[in-house]
């Protein structure tokens, strides 16, 4: 699986080459990937004075680990978390709801209009997202038919993530890959196409759900241009939207604390879960579309 | 609930021996659970991403100000929009943001794929230090590179540079430096998701082709280059037109970093379309512009997709 053979292994000059090579790349991610993170935990314990007049050094006046928990009650940043866990699970919910039922009645239950209907979601993917943008605020300020306004509430900000197209993808794609002969025993059996789906289909998904859950939580805690347009009230808002407008006005150290506090959370969830991550089956079957 | 037979069973021989009524009954069954499915997709995306695409068309053509009724107004919103002198300034920022973005930030994650299939331990600990800035929040990363882009001599970088003896740069100060400092935070934010994509492909690459070129005499650097890059075109085309379609409609950079400064020298496409619609410096509002920009936007990605398409239909496998 690799390009260097065991033969070339032997060669002086390839094993002393490969190794610098890969030796510098990892010196290069951890000072490039790593660093700037590094540098923003130390500088989340180190008054604004020392970070400014001397931003490389290691605490000159030893680090101050009252800063975190200024920024902790002084921000009030307990309140944007909170709003901010509530988006990602209602944004998750929503994502694995839609792509569940949907890739369930395309790939299974084979609707006539489902041929039609798998088009109208793929081609939603070729849709810039930008082109959605101004009318998707204009169809959330007034729903149709209905007429209520999902501006400034928390199902405003995650229920259009539920429109992702590559979810039903990978979820349909999956679906179709189950064995056949698995379903239709169970429909020998008795099992309708609710027990179907939850006592067989589901259970047999927990790979696939659990990429799909871990993208759609990261992607709600990430996502900045769309709580920023729909929570104007920044009591609602996420933590990730709230920082930068109170940038400006907060002592720098205090705003690096937040700005730690509100990195730690992601980090903490991807170092957890980095299976799901970097395997990431869904995305590469996605993107070979 | 125990004899609702699926789609499967209704296509088989029993169909001929049931009653019209019976049929019927099934097909309701079957039929009304298929639309409970269904459901879901067709409320979310028939709300959040179908209508608001049809939508996109009308409003174009409109002006509305969300008080009282939309006017037709033609082409009207489209002629503004060509006529905002601010739009040539916004296109070449863009441009020149996604020809950057490209320079740098394309063929950085594939080097790094490469050299990481290469490793026999430790690929796990590469792949996750080359991912770990894809999950920090983006709005953290820009203000985390907004206080090492200090201008002063005691920014981070400044500092760094001081070293080696370069004065201080001004990074999101000038004009000339403004858009490779973007680029520079942007392809630090996004290479380790492609580089996951890449390693994910290079898993495929079958032993043997490379078996095949050891006995045909090649090095190392020419298996990379006969077997190992070959086998990645598709994924390459796909990953450059994707990153094409991504950069042109850049916004959170310019908007976090400078808000289209200095003096328009960082404006992109997105944030022109976010200063006509929401902006606070012309008061926002310009619905009709915003989305006219946008479909015109929209309709030149998909063209430049569909040309793209044709036109490397040949060297995909």
């Amino acid at each position: 699986m690799s390009f260097v053979s065991p033969l070339d292994r032997r060669r002086t000059s390839v094993r002393w080459g490969l190794r610098g090579v890969q030796a510098t790349m990892l010196l290069g991610l951890a000072v490039v990937c790593l660093g700037p993170l590094l540098w923003l935990a130390k500088s989340a314990v180190t008054p604004t004075q020392d970070t400014l007049r001397s931003p490389i050094s290691l605490w000159p006046n030893g680090p101050d680990l009252s800063i975190v928990s200024q920024a902790w009650t002084e921000l009030g940043l307990s309140a944007y978390l909170v709003n901010t866990v509530v988006i990602a699970a209602g944004s998750w919910a929503v994502q694995v709801l839609v792509a569940t039922t949907a890739g369930y009645a395309l790939s299974v239950l084979r609707p006539r209009l489902g041929r039609v209907l798998y088009g109208a979601v793929l081609a939603t993917m070729f849709v810039p997202i930008v082109l959605l943008l101004v009318p998707l605020y204009l169809t959330v300020l007034s729903l149709p038919v209905v007429g209520w306004s999902l501006v400034g509430t928390y199902a405003g900000a995650f229920l259009p993530a539920g429109a992702s197209a590559f979810n039903v993808v990978i979820m349909k794609r999956f679906f179709d890959s189950l064995p056949r002969e698995i379903l239709d025993a169970a429909r020998i059996d008795g099992a309708g196409p609710y027990r179907l789906f939850w006592s067989v289909v589901l259970p047999m998904s927990r790979p696939v759900l659990g990429v799909v859950s871990v993208f759609a939580v990261l992607a709600a805690w990430k996502d900045f241009i769309w709580p920023l347009i729909v929570l104007p009230d920044p009591a609602k808002q996420p933590i990730a939207v709230r920082l930068p407008s109170i940038a400006p006005t907060t002592d720098l150290s205090v705003l690096l604390a937040a700005m730690a506090i509100s990195a730690a959370l992601p980090i903490l969830f991807f170092l957890l879960f980095q299976r799901l991550f970097l395997r990431s089956e869904g995305l590469e079957g996605a993107v070979k579309g | 609930m125990s004899r609702v037979g699926g789609p499967a069973l209704v296509r088989g021989p029993a169909r001929r021996r049931t009653s019209v009524a019976s049929v019927v009954a099934r097909w309701w069954r079957g039929g009304a659970a298929t639309l409970v499915f269904l459901l879901p997709m067709l409320l979310v995306f028939g709300l959040f991403s179908w209508w608001p695409i049809a939508r996109t068309a009308v409003m174009s053509l409109q002006e509305t100000n969300l008080v009282g009724p939309a006017e037709w107004v033609g082409l009207e919103n489209f002629r503004t929009v060509l006529a905002d002198p601010l739009l040539p300034t916004a296109l070449r920022n863009t441009a020149v943001f996604a020809a950057l973005a490209f320079v740098f930030g394309y063929p950085i994650p594939l080097v790094m794929a490469v050299v990481f299939s290469s490793l026999r331990r430790l690929r796990g600990l590469y792949a996750c230090l080359a991912y770990l800035p894809v999950v920090v929040p983006p709005a953290v990363a820009v203000l985390l590179w907004k206080t090492f882009y200090d201008a002063g001599s005691g920014g981070v970088f400044n500092t760094i540079l001081g070293w080696v003896g370069i004065g201080p740069v001004p990074w999101l100060e000038s004009a000339g430096w403004v858009l490779p400092s973007l680029v520079m935070e942007a392809t630090w934010a996004a290479a380790g998701g492609t580089v996951i994509i890449y390693l994910a492909a290079l898993t495929t690459v079958p032993q043997e082709l490379y078996d095949a070129a050891s006995a045909d005499g090649a090095g190392v650097l020419g298996k990379i280059w006969h077997v190992t890059l070959p086998h990645l075109r598709s994924v390459l085309l796909i990953t450059l037109i994707l990153q094409i379609i991504g950069t042109a409609q850049v916004f959170l950079e310019p908007y976090l970093f400078t808000g289209g400064g200095p003096s328009h020298a960082s404006l992109t496409l997105l944030l022109l379309i976010y200063e006509y619609a929401f902006g606070s410096t012309t008061g926002g509002g310009d619905y009709g512009p915003a989305t006219a920009l946008s479909l015109m936007m929209a309709v030149a990605l998909a063209l430049l997709s569909w040309i793209y398409f044709r036109l490397t239909r040949g060297w995909s496998d």
